[in-house]
């Protein structure tokens, strides 16, 4: 057993959800029990998303574990297909259903339905959120393309002169950090190399879609958590080479746009040439980070130390951009991607820093708490860390919280990326001035190293005064003691307002006493 | 008891029984493990350690935990192959577990081990490991053990299995007292005291207290009154322990808590005079706030998709006294000696559905069309997405909403879906 309070990762069906809930076409058919049906509103909340995912819950009780589960099974996969009719249909177990040994995926596929069925066996005692949505998106690409894979060998010639080169965009997912509009930034600046884009999955992709992957010249492996196994076997069984460079950062867009243009055929100099193209204030092909890193202002950044944390992919991106692009001090790096363990240590090698390969968030807490950083750039969980250490934080990587769904368009890959790390990473520091102004007069009341950065505002402003230590105006009715109390049980944002309105009122009504009563009365007549 | 001092009884009605439509199919609703998410800040003293899978954790941190930045009193023993392959014995992994959380947390003294679907269905005996960790660490703590699982439980029916785990801990006393049963927020449990205390009622406790240990006790002597309608199970175990139950309507609205109140002061022969004096002002208080979302409910028609139980004692405050008309009431399950006083009280035509089959209800929703629908966040979003105003239903839960007070809290949650559609212009 492992005692756990938060985790970074859900069990591999929540992967499969997202895989399923990303595309187009495909129903998920999961062999779980009530409750199971919470992770809808993972998609519904905090994607905000306006349509359920596509998954059938066959929702069997402790009743029918003597009996027919197996029958169970069946009518929620006939029914599913009857309701949606899904180009491909996935069918799998939640963590219980595997226990019961029911075989969900084998059951389906004997019901020969007229659709392309992916049976899922995703081992939910020993495997994760990441893993599962790798495997399922790997499960359902082959499904897909086994009729077409090509005899040994498969060594692909040059991209034809007659045509643009193509690539796949692979890993996009919903509940993954950004994705959205990083394949829109992406998409503008391989447009602007010179390359198209023949397939974005799973995102937004139909099995019709995941059918044409083998149209183009070559994948882009952007989000490797989830694609990395799927562009391997692609490379294997259809000669399709993929790229490694994560095109976070400007150093890391420029590294990844280089590789594309020599797996493109292209000329790399047409990296610089299309990131020279413009000097305009906005120009997309260009990121302001170089021109606000290097302006002196920006100096108290440097040697600032950063602890990093999140999925491999965005932690080691992170880590490099914050020493080389920020002039950070990476104190420490790290991971609960066991799956890129390797890579993460390496990278932390290169920092200089120990790296901590963990899913264990105390342990995640406790290596921060020793690192003593000024920032901590992390996801949602380190979030709650960095909070409780009075250290500022900035999210980096997904597991999310609704607010890491912004509105506005902010991608963290590409030259924009770039303009959007710096932003949200220098934010939540202390402002150069305010640091010295602290340094130099601690004793300040409301402007000490206690009190919040100033212009981070009210939402982490010290608690309003309390009325009991404020002096009561002569003609200002009094609280007696008991409303006073009554007042406290009101929830603190509203508590300011129901004292105003509650005053109002009895001075309106020549009532010099407050009591719970008026308290109330007020409550009443001034409804909400 | 003297008849005539008998407050005003609430209007009975036989109840004829209304068809119940039931149904079997997905369920789009919580398992018991989610009432963990309010009874960990209830209780104090308390620390509800799950035996489950990593499912049951993500569970948790996705109901309720991501908002919740205070380290909760409550984790997951995670289930991992060696303990299903039996490389691990599964009661030593938990004993260390245990261990570890009463080393973390000394200030716990009663430690729940909650079961899960996995937990149950390996067969794993949480009431034996309790035993013997009580054993171990008594008297400091106590560990005590319900089922929170999916394939037993639907959300509230975990408060439920909590409170009834403490009902034998509970010591016997001759006392004649009332015990309102079902967790209520701590200013309405206030508001409420204050109420019993005028009335003469008393003296009064409320399961759960802040505490797990300092329980009340319970005897013949003992009269209950059902704050919620999910603790069936609870307040059978203290009846069988001589307590009775005294049916009424639940505390929604101005009429459900006078009715509720008026069925207590009944018990404790409170006279008519008194009981108006106390009541009426109160009552009349909450008809005032009510009104203005009157005007703006009156007429709408309401669909429940079956949520927390509280789905049948809502729909009564919505029709009687907000002017709702009530498409379908949808519930986890229906204990009709839980409601026994609110089934007269709904329309004789009224249509209930018990359990679930989310599609066919879904299709029923979309063909009814209703002004408003009482639905899970899973399903909230994506009915707007198709133009129908929803009410998430778990803020019922999660808001003070019992009582005088609150009632126009209560009729507020309601409207305001439709006043943010009537606002909204964009």
């Amino acid at each position: 057993m492992q005692l756990t309070i938060w985790n970074y990762e859900g069990p591999p069906h929540i992967g499969a959800m997202r895989i399923a809930t990303s595309m187009e076409g495909v129903h998920y058919v999961l062999h779980a029990p009530q409750g199971d049906t919470y992770a809808d509103l993972l998609f519904t909340m905090i994607e905000r998303q306006y349509r359920r995912p596509p998954v059938s819950y066959t929702t069997f009780q402790a009743r029918d574990l003597g009996g027919d589960t197996a029958e169970l099974v069946k009518n929620a996969v006939a029914e599913a297909f009857e309701r949606f009719k899904p180009e491909a249909m996935l069918v799998g177990e939640s963590c219980t259903a595997e226990l019961i040994q029911d075989q969900a995926g084998t059951l389906a596929e004997s019901m020969n339905l007229p659709t392309t069925v992916v049976p899922l066996e995703l081992p939910a005692y020993t495997k994760k959120e990441n893993w599962g949505a790798a495997e399922t998106f790997y499960q359902l690409v082959r499904a897909l393309l086994a009729p077409v894979i090509p005899t040994p060998p498969v060594a692909r010639g040059p991209v034809p002169s007659d045509r643009r080169p193509r690539v796949n965009l692979l890993g996009p997912s919903l509940l993954g950090f950004r994705c959205q509009d990083d394949i829109v930034e992406i998409s503008r600046l391989l447009d602007q190399l010179g390359v198209d884009v023949n397939v974005v999955a799973p995102l937004g992709a139909s099995p019709a879609d995941l059918r044409r992957i083998p149209d183009a010249d070559f994948n882009v492996d952007l989000y490797p958590e989830v694609s990395r196994t799927v562009s391997a076997w692609l490379e294997r069984s259809f000669g399709m080479p993929r790229t490694t460079a994560i095109p976070m950062g400007v150093n890391g867009t420029r590294r990844f746009l280089a590789e594309v243009a020599t797996l493109a055929g292209l000329d790399p100099s047409r990296v610089e040439a299309c990131e020279a193209a413009g000097f305009m204030p906005r120009d997309p092909t260009r990121s302001r980070l170089p021109r606000y890193s290097r302006s002196v202002d920006s100096t108290y950044l440097t040697g600032k130390r950063v602890f990093v944390f999140g999925d491999a992919t965005h932690a080691i991106a992170a880590a490099t951009v914050a020493q080389e692009e920020l002039g950070f001090q990476v104190v420490g790096l790290g991971t609960y991607s066991r799956e890129f363990a390797r890579e993460t240590r390496a990278a932390a090698e290169q920092l200089g820093v120990p790296a901590l390969i963990t899913d264990d968030y105390l342990e995640v807490e406790r290596a921060i708490a020793a690192a003593a950083p000024e920032l901590v750039l992390g996801t949602q969980m380190e979030r709650h860390i960095a909070k409780r250490l009075g250290v500022p934080c900035a999210v980096i990587s997904s597991p999310l919280h609704v607010q890491d769904v912004p509105a506005r368009y902010s991608p963290v890959y590409g030259f924009e990326g770039a303009n959007v790390l710096f932003d949200s990473w220098v934010h939540p520091l202390l402002m150069g001035l305010e640091e010295h102004l602290l340094q130099m007069f601690r004793g300040d009341f409301e402007f000490n190293d206690a009190a919040p950065p100033s212009h981070l505002g009210v939402a982490t402003a010290p608690q309003p005064i309390e009325a009991a230590q404020v002096v009561v105006a002569p003609g200002q009715p009094t609280w007696t003691a008991e409303a006073e109390k009554e007042l406290r049980k009101i929830p603190f944002f509203v508590r300011t307002k129901a004292r105003r309105n509650t005053e109002h009122f009895a001075v309106e009504r020549g009532v010099a006493n407050i009591t719970v009563e008026t308290l109330y009365d007020a409550k009443a007549h001034f409804g909400r | 008891m003297n008849a005539e001092a008998k407050p005003l009884p609430f209007p009975q009605r036989q109840y004829a029984g209304t068809s119940v439509l039931r149904e079997r199919g997905q369920r789009e609703v919580f398992c018991g493990l989610t009432g963990i998410v309010w009874l960990h800040r209830k209780f104090q003293d308390a620390f509800f350690l799950i035996v489950g899978s990593r499912t049951c954790a993500h569970l948790m941190q996705s109901a309720a935990g991501v908002m919740i930045f205070a380290e909760p009193r409550f984790g997951t023993a995670i289930l991992t192959d060696r303990d299903l392959s039996g490389m691990a014995d599964p009661n030593d992994e938990l004993d260390r577990v245990c261990a570890t959380i009463l080393e973390r947390r000394p200030e716990i003294s009663t430690l729940f081990l909650v079961g899960s679907c996995p937990s149950e269905v390996i067969k794993l005996d949480l009431s034996r490991a309790a035993i013997r960790l009580t054993e171990r660490y008594s008297p400091q703590v106590r560990v005590l053990s319900y089922s929170g699982s999916g394939i037993e439980t639907t959300f509230t029916q975990g408060e439920d299995n909590a409170l009834n785990a403490l009902v034998p801990w509970m010591p016997d006393t001759d006392e004649r007292q009332l015990i309102v049963v079902g967790c209520v927020a701590d200013i309405v449990e206030g508001q409420l005291r204050s109420c019993f205390e005028r009335l003469g009622i008393g003296p009064v406790h409320f399961l759960p207290g802040a505490s797990a240990r300092q329980l009340p006790g319970v005897g013949p002597n003992t009269q209950l009154l059902a704050a919620q309608p999910f603790n069936g199970t609870t307040i059978r175990a203290l009846c069988a322990r001589g307590a009775h139950l005294i049916t009424a309507p639940y505390p929604f609205g101005a009429e459900g808590t006078t009715a509720w109140l008026a069925a207590a002061a009944t018990e404790w022969d409170v006279s008519t005079e008194r009981f108006a004096s106390v009541t009426q002002p109160l009552a009349a208080r909450a008809r005032l706030a009510l009104a203005k979302h009157k005007t703006l409910l009156a007429g709408k028609r309401v669909f429940f998709m079956p949520d927390s139980q509280l789905e049948i004692p809502l729909a009564r405050f919505l029709k009687r006294e907000m002017g709702m008309e009530l498409v379908e009431i949808g519930t986890p399950y229906l204990d009709r000696k839980m409601v026994s006083s609110e089934l007269p009280l709904l329309p004789p035509d009224v249509v209930i559905s018990e359990g679930q089959h989310v599609e066919k209800q879904l299709d029923r929703v979309r063909a009814a069309q209703p002004d408003l629908t009482v639905c899970g966040l899973g399903l909230a979003n994506p009915l707007e997405g198709e133009g129908l105003a929803t009410k998430w239903s778990i803020e019922l839960v999660f808001t003070p909403v019992h009582g005088y007070e609150q009632a126009a809290d209560l009729a507020e949650l309601f409207a305001r879906p439709l006043v943010r559609r009537s606002r909204l212009n964009v």
